[in-house]
């Protein structure tokens, strides 16, 4: 079982925004998407979350045709935080991450507990009653994780489950970007598969499983963090030169630009 | 959490039903020939033989063939509009999207005075067919035009944008606007005067047999569009974000845009253009109960019809014996508070 993506191609017009793209996340396991600024990131997560229907290409959810689904049965699967939420009116927080369980009949009570526990989980239970509105972007991106992390709280009928993140640290400092990716490897610890897009190279190398290196809509490079953080491939995908050395505690890859 | 809100809205709810019961009864003995509360109440229970009257027969004909329907009438209207306001509102995820503004009566008004003006003539094996439910229609197909017009003009692959959509609805009310003239150019003296009462807006047209055309719509848009109230939460955090969480949002869309139309193409049919009860009323709901569309719309519904019934009651008493149009009154009341929340609006940045 897993989440799949075979020969995906995206075009716009003339314009081609994914070719030929091929990967797949397995349950437990934390990909990370990288590549320079309009590599397709975003456009292959759109595709992922269903929004680009124009796609050619095999999209998989667990065996079976994304368009076999039924839109709520992959919305009882796949979890997805956009970039920057649009969200003006004044809900409070409790009732954003309320929502994340629309697609479930679990009953009132049990709605609530796991509401309150994903607000504890991303940090923000001092604002449970805070108006969403009010709030700064960081605080408001970790509510909508919130709200994600309700909605695939648990394994409900159809399946195994996925988590796409669009950026999830952009709007964060330092320690709740830290607090971010342990949560998605907690997750992934619990069998859900992750999909992270992210920027920065080393939190890619401190938290990934594997690593989806996107140049120009095509895949540059996948496979581990050692495999694909190379100095030569940084230097052809993103102008500047780095040294790959280990990390001090933890061993693991670490980039740092000369 | 929310449990608070929650019973706040509970609470409120009954509350606004109590209000509207009450100002039924009252609203029943305002008039030229005035009733006490006690008499009102005595009328209507009457119908159901439980009591002897002691009320002279041709007040019991006033109230239940001209108060009666006219209060009924305004109940209706008011919940249509302020119910829609609050749903086009949450579709578009912006507080200023009211019918009126963006030219969704406008156009429901120009297909009912189209519909007076030619209903003699070239469109009269059509009137001829759908009686008293032409009208109603015609406004329903007219109002429902418009906010595809409305919603077309003003969705780009960027989204929906409400500066757009307001410049829309300005430029068709322009273009409704100078099609009612020309049908007012067009109309004869017996006409006039109905179209006259188009463009201000009046209850004083109530008999039972449009009451009864205007709540078949009114009732079935209302209710259908209370179901929705969840996928119109979702729809707030966005239309990508909703589509994730399930919702089909196309459907949705079209679906709420349709039964908004309805509603307001019934109450603009009956009673003409009563402008800004979409925009005050689900807007007071909001600062008080926040924006759960589970309680917003109900809560408007029954605020709505509240609102009206007092407009009305103004509109009789201010000038009597003459009457003053309501939508002079409501557009009194809401032009201001427009006014004040593009200024709130615009100094928190944006609207």
């Amino acid at each position: 079982m897993s989440f799949s993506v075979k020969h995906l191609n995206l075009g716009v017009g003339r314009k081609t925004l994914l070719s030929n793209v091929s990967f797949s996340i397995a349950p437990g396991e934390l990909v990370v998407v990288l590549g320079p600024n309009g590599a397709g990131k975003s456009s292959l997560l759109k595709v992922m979350s269903g929004e680009h229907g124009f796609y050619e290409g095999d999209l998989q959810i667990n065996g079976r045709a994304y368009a076999e689904w039924g839109s709520d049965e992959i919305a009882r699967m796949v979890g997805v935080l956009p970039q920057s939420s649009l969200l003006t009116f004044p809900f409070s927080v409790a009732e954003v991450v309320m929502l994340g369980r629309l697609p479930h009949s679990t009953g009132r009570a049990r709605d609530l507990e796991i509401v309150h526990q994903a607000i504890d989980r991303v940090d923000v239970s001092h604002l449970t009653n805070a108006s969403y509105p009010s709030l700064s972007g960081g605080e408001k991106q970790r509510v909508q994780l919130a709200r994600v992390l309700a909605q695939i709280w648990e394994e409900t009928g159809p399946g195994e489950r996925y988590l796409l993140l669009d950026e999830p640290t952009s709007a964060l400092d330092v320690a709740h970007q830290q607090l971010t990716l342990q949560l998605a490897r907690e997750l992934a610890g619990q069998g859900v598969g992750v999909m992270a897009i992210l920027h920065d190279l080393n939190l890619a190398a401190q938290y990934a499983d594997r690593i989806v290196m996107l140049q120009q809509g095509e895949v540059a490079a996948q496979g581990t963090v050692g495999e694909v953080l190379e100095p030569d491939l940084i230097r052809h995908l993103f102008a500047i030169d780095v040294s790959i050395m280990p990390h001090p505690v933890s061993q693991r890859p670490m980039v740092v630009t000369l | 959490m929310n449990l608070q809100r929650e019973m706040r809205a509970q609470w409120t709810l009954g509350l606004l039903g109590m209000l509207l019961l009450f100002t039924l009864v009252i609203s029943v003995g305002v008039g030229p020939m005035s009733l006490s509360m006690a008499e009102s109440l005595q009328v209507a229970i009457s119908r159901f033989g439980l009591i002897e009257l002691s009320v002279p027969q041709h007040v019991v004909s006033v109230v239940e063939s001209i108060r009666m329907p006219r209060t009924v009438l305004g109940m209706l209207v008011g919940a249509a509009l302020a119910v829609s306001g609050a749903a086009i509102q949450g579709l578009f995820r912006n507080p200023l999207a009211d019918p009126g503004l963006i030219g969704v009566s406008g156009g429901a008004a120009f297909a009912a005075v189209a519909s007076i003006v030619l209903g003699g003539t070239v469109l009269s094996p059509l009137s001829a067919r759908l009686g008293i439910y032409m009208l109603p229609l015609m406004a329903f197909l007219g109002g429902f035009i418009t906010t595809l017009v409305v919603a077309w003009i003003a969705t780009s692959r960027f989204g929906t944008s409400i500066t757009t959509m307001l410049l829309a609805g300005i430029a068709i009310n322009i273009v409704t606007g100078s099609g009612i003239g020309i049908f007012t150019y067009m109309a004869d003296d017996a006409m006039l005067r109905t179209l006259t009462f188009w463009q201000m807006g009046s209850l004083g047209g109530a008999t039972w047999d449009n009451v009864i055309a205007a709540a078949t719509m009114i009732l079935l848009a209302v209710v259908l569009i209370l179901r929705y109230a969840k996928s119109l939460n979702a729809l707030l955090l966005g239309e990508s974000e909703a589509r994730h969480l399930g919702v089909d949002v196309d459907r949705i869309k079209m679906k709420v845009i349709l039964l908004s139309a309805l509603a307001v193409g019934a109450a603009v049919a009956v009673s003409g253009m009563i402008g800004f009860v979409g925009l005050v009323v689900p807007h007071i709901v909001r600062m008080s109960l926040g924006p759960d569309h589970r309680y917003l719309l109900p809560a408007s519904a029954l605020l709505g019809a509240l609102f009206l019934l007092l407009a009305d009651m103004v509109s009789r008493t201010i000038i009597a014996p003459a009457e003053l149009p309501i939508g002079l009154i409501t557009a009194i009341i809401g032009g201001p508070f427009f006014i004040g929340l593009i200024v709130f609006r615009a100094r928190k940045g944006g609207l």
